[in-house]
C-alpha cells in the first residue's frame, strides 16, 4: 500500500496502533543474536504452537511477538508479557507450556524464571525494577525490544515516521538542521563531531548530489550497540537518514553494513522494501517534492573502513584506504560530491529530537555532551548486555548498579571504552563522569560505546599487546608511521610479555608512540598507540614487574608464570575435567598432582578452583 | 566442485558491468563457490572493465575474502576483546591442536577451515565461535574441539 500524503500516513497510523493494541497481552521473545544462540527461536515456535494448540481467547496466536535484542544478554533467551511486564530469563521451549498455562491463562507468575538479583537475593517479577533496567533512559533503543522488527506496522503504532510526517509539513530543510543544532547532538560514531554543524557545512555546499551515509560498520571489537539498533529496530536509522537527506538536500543514501553482520542486513533491507512499498522511500516521499533512497553496501571485513574516506572508498568499489583530509568529506565525501556520514545510533536519535524538540534534548546528560548513550557491557561483568544511560553519569554506577559487578567476587582492575583507539581506566577513575570530554581528558575515550570490564585476572601488559596486534593486523598499510611503527611497538610489548623486554623498551614505546600519533595519516594510526600509553599511565608497575622480576601478577603471560596446586586442595577433581592437556592427576578427596611438564599455562584450573587452591608462581 | 563459467558470469552479469559493485560482485561469487575461484577474477575484470591488478587487490585487502578454495565446514574464532579475555586463545589453541590446522588454513580433506574474526558482536556471550554462521556462546575452552568436529 503506498501512502501518497500526509494525513492519509496518520489515519495508517490508527489502523496500525489498533491492530497493535488489539493484543492485549503479548508476549515478547526476543530474537536479538545472543538469544538466537541460546535457542530463541525455537522457544518463540514454541510459544506459537501452544497459542495455537490452547486458542485463548483474548491472547491471540499472534499475541508472540518476535522482537529484537532487549538488551540484557546475560540471561537469555528472554521473555516479556505485557502489559503487566513480567519478566522471564533463560526460557526454555520445555517452559513454554507451563508459562501459557500458569501466566497467560490463569495470571501467575513463575518464580523460579523471575531474574535473580546476584545482591539481595531476591526475584524481581517486573522488568522496569530489574537494577539493570532502572538507571537506564532509552532514546536511541526506544523501541528496541517492544517491535517486531519486520513490521513497519508496528514502528509505525509506536510513533514511528512523525518525525518525518511533522518535518514534511511544518518545517524547512533549514529548521530541521537548526533543531538538530540546538540540541548540540554530537555524533555517537566515537569523534564526537558535532552533527548540527556537520549538516549544515554540508547544505552549504554549492555541488550536487549530496550524499547521506550511515556507518554500520562496527569495526571496534566490544561493541555491539549498532548491531542491535540496525536488527531490532531499523527503520528508526530509515527514518533518522530520511530526516538528513531532507536537511541536507540528499536523494541517495548509503548503510554501510559489515560483512559479520548478516542478521542486520536482512532486517535493513527488509525494512528499506516496507518502506518504498509505503511511499516512505523513493520518489515523491508521502505525496510531496522530496525524493529520497537508500542501498546497503556490505563491507569486506576490514577495520580501516569504519574510518569516513575509506568507508567511502569501499562504498565505490575501492581498496579501503584513507586519504589525507586536507578537504573534508562533508564538501568532497563519496565520489567527490559533499556527504554526511553519521553513525547508526546517530541517525536513530535523530527522530526523537524532531519530534520531542531539541530543548527537550539538551536537557538530559551534561552541557557539552548531551543526550545519552549506549554501552555495549562485556568482559568480567555479570550482567553483560546493552545499557543507555544518560551522559555525565559515573563508571561506578554502570559497573556496580547496572553491571552487578564482577563476577566471582573478584576485584575490579579496569575499564576499556573506545576500543582500539581507546583506552584502560583502573579503579581510581571509577567516579569520573562518562562523556565526550573526559573520557579523553583521562586518556581514553567515548569510542563507539564498547566497554570492556577486567578483572585482576587480566594481564594490562597483554592487553596491550593483543590491541597492538590487532591494529598491526588492520592496519591498512598506506603510510608509514602506523604499518611499520605499530607493527615495532608490538613486537617490543610481546617481548616484554615473554620476559625479554629492558626498562630502555618502555621508554621506547613511549616515544615511538608519540612519533606514530603525530605522523599517521588517519585516526586508525593517530589513536592507535592510545591502549598502550593508557595503560602504561595507569598500569605502570605492572610494565615494570614484567621487565625486571620477570612475572606476571595477573597470571596471564605463560613464559613468566607456574601454576602449583597447594596443600589447600580438596580433591574435588574439578580440575582434573577442565584441564585441556590432561596434566593434572589424583583421586578424590585427594590432592592432585600437577605435571609441569604437560601444563600450558593457560589457566583454566586456577579459575575453576572454588577453593583458591592453586597458585600462581 | 569444479566452478562453470556460465554460472560465474550469470553471478557477475547481474551487476551489468557497475564499476563500484566490484566488492558486491567478488562476495556475490564468494557466497556461491565458498571462494573466489580464479576464472572469476578474470571474468570480472572484463566484465566491469576494470584492471585485472585491481580486482586482485581489492579480494586481498578485505579479510573475508578467499581466493583458495576452503573447507565444508568453516570455523571462525572470535578474537574480540571481550573474547580475548575470556580465553580465546586457549579455544583457539585447542581448536587448532586437535584439528591440525593453524588459523587460516583449511584441513588437507578439505573438511574445515580455521579462520579467526576480530569481533562478531556477541560480546555478552564471549568467547564465542562460529561454525558454518551458526553462533556458539560462552565456549568451555575443553569442549571447543567437540563443538566443531
Amino acid at each position: 500500500m503506498r501512502i501518497d500524503s500526509i494525513p492519509k500516513l496518520e489515519k495508517w497510523r490508527k489502523k496500525c496502533q489498533r491492530e497493535y493494541n488489539s493484543r492485549k497481552r503479548k508476549i515478547f521473545v526476543c530474537l536479538g543474536e545472543a538469544c538466537l544462540a541460546n535457542g530463541s527461536a525455537e522457544v518463540y515456535d514454541e510459544f506459537k504452537k501452544e497459542l495455537k494448540k490452547r486458542k485463548l481467547s483474548d491472547v491471540q496466536v499472534e499475541s508472540a511477538i518476535k522482537t529484537g535484542c532487549h538488551g540484557f544478554c546475560a540471561l537469555g533467551p528472554l521473555v516479556i508479557i505485557e502489559p503487566e511486564g513480567t519478566f522471564y530469563t533463560k526460557v526454555k521451549v520445555k517452559n513454554v507450556a507451563e508459562i501459557v498455562e500458569k501466566t497467560i491463562k490463569n495470571h501467575e507468575v513463575i518464580d523460579r524464571l523471575l531474574y535473580k538479583d546476584k545482591k539481595t537475593k531476591e526475584r524481581i517479577a517486573e522488568y522496569g525494577k530489574i537494577p539493570f533496567y532502572e538507571k537506564q533512559q532509552r532514546i536511541s533503543l526506544r523501541n528496541v525490544g517492544t517491535i517486531d522488527p519486520y513490521k513497519i506496522s508496528d514502528y509505525i503504532a509506536v510513533g514511528g515516521y512523525t518525525a518525518l510526517s511533522k518535518a514534511l509539513t511544518d518545517m524547512s530543510p533549514k529548521q530541521v538542521i537548526d533543531e538538530v543544532s540546538k540540541s548540540k547532538l554530537r555524533g555517537r560514531g566515537g569523534g564526537g563531531f558535532s552533527t548540527g554543524r556537520k549538516w549544515a557545512t554540508c547544505a552549504k555546499v554549492d555541488d550536487e548530489p549530496r550524499y547521506v551515509i550511515c556507518n554500520g560498520d562496527e569495526g571496534d571489537p566490544g561493541a555491539f550497540m549498532d548491531r542491535t539498533t540496525m536488527g531490532s529496530d531499523p527503520h528508526s536509522v530509515l527514518e533518522g537518514m530520511i530526516l538528513c537527506a531532507f536537511g541536507i538536500g540528499s536523494t541517495q543514501g548509503y548503510i554501510y553494513v559489515r560483512e559479520e553482520y548478516p542478521l542486520a542486513v536482512v532486517t535493513l533491507q527488509n525494512a528499506i522494501d516496507e518502506a518504498r512499498d509505503s511511499g516512505i522511500l523513493g520518489d515523491n516521499i508521502l505525496g510531496t517534492d522530496f525524493c529520497f533512497d537508500i542501498k546497503i553496501n556490505r563491507g569486506g571485513g576490514a577495520f580501516v573502513c569504519g574510518e569516513s574516506s575509506a568507508l567511502m572508498k569501499s562504498i565505490a568499489g575501492e581498496v579501503g584506504e584513507p586519504r589525507a583530509k586536507y578537504v573534508r568529506s562533508v564538501v568532497k565525501g563519496l565520489n567527490d560530491k559533499p556527504t554526511v556520514l553519521n553513525n547508526v545510533e546517530t541517525f536513530a536519535t535523530i527522530p526523537v529530537i524532531i519530534d520531542k524538540g531539541a530543548k527537550w534534548f539538551a536537557k538530559i546528560g551534561t552541557k557539552t555532551s548531551t543526550g545519552t548513550k549506549v554501552f555495549s557491557l562485556a568482559g568480567k561483568i555479570n550482567n553483560t548486555g546493552l545499557v543507555e544511560v544518560p551522559m555525565g553519569i559515573s563508571l561506578r554506577e554502570i559497573v556496580y548498579d547496572i553491571g552487578g559487578g564482577i563476577p566471582k567476587g573478584r576485584k575490579f582492575k579496569a575499564v576499556q571504552t573506545g576500543g582500539p583507539s581507546g583506552g584502560c581506566l583502573p579503579a581510581e577513575k571509577l567516579d569520573l563522569k562518562v562523556d565526550f570530554d573526559s573520557l579523553t581528558e583521562a586518556g581514553s575515550m567515548m569510542g563507539s560505546g564498547g566497554m570492556i570490564i577486567m578483572d585482576d585476572r587480566t594481564c594490562m601488559v597483554e592487553i596491550a599487546r593483543y590491541f597492538l596486534s590487532f591494529l598491526v593486523q588492520e592496519s591498512c598499510g598506506k603510510c608509514v608511521p602506523c604499518r611499520e611503527g605499530l607493527y615495532q611497538l608490538h613486537k617490543i610489548c610481546a617481548k616484554i610479555c615473554e620476559g625479554q623486554g629492558t626498562m630502555e623498551d618502555i621508554e621506547l614505546m613511549e616515544k615511538m608512540s608519540l612519533t606514530i600519533q603525530k605522523a599517521s595519516l588517519c585516526g586508525l594510526g593517530q589513536s592507535g598507540p592510545n591502549p598502550l600509553l593508557s595503560t602504561l599511565m595507569y598500569f605502570k608497575d605492572e610494565f615494570i614487574t614484567h621487565v625486571k622480576d620477570k612475572k606476571c601478577p595477573a597470571g596471564v603471560c605463560r613464559d613468566l608464570i607456574k601454576f602449583v596446586i597447594t596443600d589447600d586442595c580438596t580433591g574435588c577433581m574439578a580440575c582434573i575435567k577442565v584441564c585441556p592437556v590432561d596434566a593434572i592427576t589424583g583421586e578424590k578427596k585427594k590432592i592432585h598432582i600437577l605435571d609441569q611438564e604437560l601444563c600450558t599455562q593457560c589457566g583454566s584450573c586456577f579459575d575453576i578452583c572454588k577453593f583458591d587452591s592453586i597458585e600462581i608462581k | 566442485m569444479t566452478p562453470d563459467v556460465k554460472q560465474i558470469q550469470k553471478i557477475i552479469d547481474q551487476h551489468h558491468g557497475d564499476k563500484s559493485a566490484l566488492i558486491t560482485v567478488l562476495q556475490d561469487l564468494q557466497r556461491k563457490f565458498n571462494y573466489i575461484p580464479p576464472e572469476g577474477v578474470t571474468a570480472t575484470a572484463k566484465a566491469l572493465d576494470v584492471p585485472l591488478s585491481k580486482v586482485y587487490s581489492v579480494a586481498t585487502f578485505y579479510s573475508t575474502f578467499s581466493l583458495v578454495p576452503r573447507g565444508e565446514k568453516i570455523i571462525r574464532i572470535c578474537q574480540g576483546t571481550a573474547c580475548h579475555i575470556k580465553g580465546a586463545d586457549l579455544i583457539q589453541e585447542q581448536i587448532e591442536a586437535g584439528l591440525n590446522i593453524k588459523a587460516g588454513e583449511t584441513s588437507s580433506d578439505m573438511k574445515y577451515t580455521l579462520e579467526v574474526v576480530n569481533c562478531v558482536g556477541v560480546c555478552a556471550m564471549a568467547p564465542a565461535v562460529l561454525v558454518n554462521d551458526k553462533m556458539h556462546g560462552n565456549v568451555r575452552c575443553e569442549k571447543a574441539l567437540k563443538l566443531v568436529k
